[in-house]
């Protein structure tokens, strides 16, 4: 179980970072909201992976640390408002600079900068 | 009520705010109740402070169990010197600002005054708490109150430097979980003082697991207070951002610092076995390469507000190299230039609107334009403000930077810190006269439909009261000093944290 946890855990992430690297502010926030996922499963497991366990002392034979699943409550409340806050942040964005990159503007298109260059030669 | 005084600078704050929102403070008509409200919270929480800092500086540290939740487990709150001096800064620093948006910045939105006061309660909350999730949790207050103060009247501008701090900082929350979640791991608890006791006694593999979790804290904390790879993101914001704002944000970078110091001096100290002072070495070449790249910057920077960006990252740097000294004196020093830094770079960025509003379009680009019209007052400002961020005597810079200058002990340290700190000095002295001979000196000549803008009388005050305290530091720097190096001491002296914790019968 450990090891497909961890592998969940670390591909979510994976694509977290990488989306979080992209020009545009959507794929960016799908990334961040990846990452707050991947954070929300890793914080759970800092508790250590139980099966059949409540969280209540002398409800059942083995019990699980309530800590983290608190800890996850609060990450999880607070990543939610985050990310629609950088939603409505990003729509703002694209309404005042007039297109969706994270710069703010288009990067230079490097043909056009190329081509004159050429024929000039 | 004496005993609930710890938790008063983040109830007033969070109380207050919220009535902010709620009738009769709504609507645009109502503005001049907002402010009256606002000006009385804010000199209650300064009030508070001053209480709080003399009940902690002859009563001792204070230990304050939220809903009486006994550590380890409940949300402890915790207020020794350094906490108490840190919220009175704060709040003398929200006093300036708050008196010089009065003159019309804080009519740009509706909101400005309650998120103002949130975001001094994160900047409370962080000081006072002892404990990491919920250092996270008020980082978030802190984050998200700057987030919509940064954006506040709106603009190009700033929203395109707004989408970038929002996406940075959010990845460093997401850091700072994974960094808690990897300690909780091996520590087994998020109390910081808990964390200080068990942190010599885990395995040799768990050792290497709480190493990177405090390496990643590291990141988290450097973020927010623009050590040297993470610094790119403020000089843009710190200069888009309308000046009360900027001036407020003066504290967040400390904030990042006090965090540094904290965690690192108590969790991860001399008491921490093999993994005390793990990340010093890290912090000697960081700083320094802080204070290099941040005057660079300042040399080069286009107009008033980047260059006070770049010495705040100079600031940084000074503050980390204090850290890094690792002594209870070079802790004492940091801590005078941390508040006379904060207050003076606020100053700086409230004197810079106020001398763009005057030179029409040109605002603080370093260009010839129209004449400043109150040129005596603003000039003496300017040259206080000036002379006090450089370190030149008789202002508080040239204080705090001796003693740092003192503490730092051995030939290498002493060669490293006097010639960085000294060449950096020279070097803002430079970019400093360089930015008041044109601003000040080189105007064209009048012309008669040049109507005068003189600034309003709220803005000189909020800049007043801010650059007083640079010559009052330097009156009363005889007691000053004896208080950070008691702040320092307490810092320092982990005897002492434990024991107020009680922990010292029942320990698991």
């Amino acid at each position: 179980m450990e090891t497909l946890y961890v592998i969940c855990v670390g591909v979510v992430t994976f694509c977290g970072v990488f989306l979080c690297l992209r020009g545009r502010t959507f794929s960016v926030v799908v990334g961040l909201t990846l990452l707050s996922y991947a954070v929300n499963l890793f914080l759970f497991s800092s508790g250590r992976l139980h099966l059949d366990g409540a969280a209540i002392l002398g409800m059942s034979e083995k019990y699980a640390d309530p800590l983290p699943q608190a800890l996850v409550l609060t990450a999880i409340v607070i990543g939610f408002a985050m990310i629609a806050f950088v939603v409505i942040l990003s729509m703002r964005a694209r309404a005042d600079l007039g297109n969706d990159f994270v710069d703010g503007r288009e990067p230079p298109d490097d043909e056009k900068l190329l081509k004159p260059r050429r024929g000039r030669l | 009520m004496s005993q609930h005084l710890p938790i008063l600078p983040i109830l007033i704050p969070m109380i207050g705010g919220l009535l902010l929102l709620l009738p009769p403070f709504t609507g645009p008509e109502k503005y001049q109740f907002r402010r009256v409200a606002s000006i009385l919270l804010i000199v209650l929480q300064l009030v508070c402070a001053v209480v709080l800092l003399q009940n902690v500086s002859y009563g001792g540290a204070i230990m304050y169990a939220v809903g009486d939740w006994q550590p380890p487990f409940g949300i402890i709150l915790y207020v020794d010197l350094l906490a108490a001096l840190l919220v009175c800064l704060t709040s003398f620093l929200g006093l300036g600002i708050l008196l010089y948006s009065l003159a019309g910045d804080d009519r740009e939105g509706k909101y400005f005054h309650p998120l103002i006061h949130f975001q001094l309660l994160g900047i409370y909350g962080a000081f006072l708490t002892n404990d990491l999730f919920n250092l996270f949790v008020f980082f978030e207050v802190l984050l998200i109150a700057s987030y919509t103060l940064l954006i506040h009247g709106g603009g190009k501008q700033k929203t395109a430097a707004n989408v970038h701090y929002v996406i940075l900082n959010l990845i460093g929350s997401s850091l700072f979980l994974f960094a808690l979640g990897t300690l909780y791991g091996t520590l087994g608890t998020l109390n910081i003082a808990d964390m200080s006791l068990r942190v010599s006694q885990i395995s040799e593999s768990e050792q290497l697991i709480a190493q990177a979790g405090a390496s990643l804290l590291l990141i988290v904390f450097g973020l927010k207070a623009a050590m040297l790879p993470m610094h790119f993101w403020l000089p843009n914001v710190y200069g888009v951002a309308s000046a009360p704002v900027a001036a407020l944000f003066a504290i967040m970078t400390k904030v990042g610092v006090y965090c540094i110091f904290r965690v690192y001096t108590v969790i991860f100290g001399e008491q921490a076995g093999n993994l005390s002072n793990i990340v010093e070495p890290w912090i000697w070449p960081l700083a320094i390469l802080s204070i290099i790249v941040g005057t660079i910057g300042a040399l080069a920077s286009p107009n008033l507000r980047a260059l006070i960006g770049n010495l705040v990252i100079v600031s940084v740097g000074t503050l980390l190299i204090t850290f890094a000294i690792r002594t209870p004196e070079a802790t004492a020093a940091g801590l005078l230039y941390l508040i006379h830094s904060t207050l003076i770079t606020g100053a700086l960025f409230l004197l810079a609107d106020l001398l763009g509003q005057q030179r029409g379009k040109a605002f603080d680009y370093f260009v010839v334009a129209r004449k400043i019209g109150q040129q005596k007052v603003a000039g003496i400002c300017f040259l206080i403000a000036a002379m006090a961020v450089a370190g030149l005597p008789p202002f508080s810079g040239f204080l705090s930077k001796l003693v740092i200058l003192q503490s730092a002990i051995g030939t290498a340290e002493k060669v490293w810190v006097w010639s960085v700190l000294l060449l950096s000095s020279l070097m803002a002295i430079i970019a400093l006269s360089r930015a008041g001979t044109t601003l000040f000196w080189r105007y064209t000549t009048p012309t008669k439909e040049n109507e005068e803008t003189n600034a309003s009388n709220w803005q000189l005050a909020g800049v007043f009261v801010l650059l007083t305290a640079s010559p009052l530091l330097v009156l009363f720097g005889a007691p000053l000093i004896q208080l950070t190096s008691d702040a320092a001491a307490q810092l320092h002296d982990l005897p002492l944290l434990i024991e107020v914790m009680n922990f010292n019968g029942d320990m698991p």
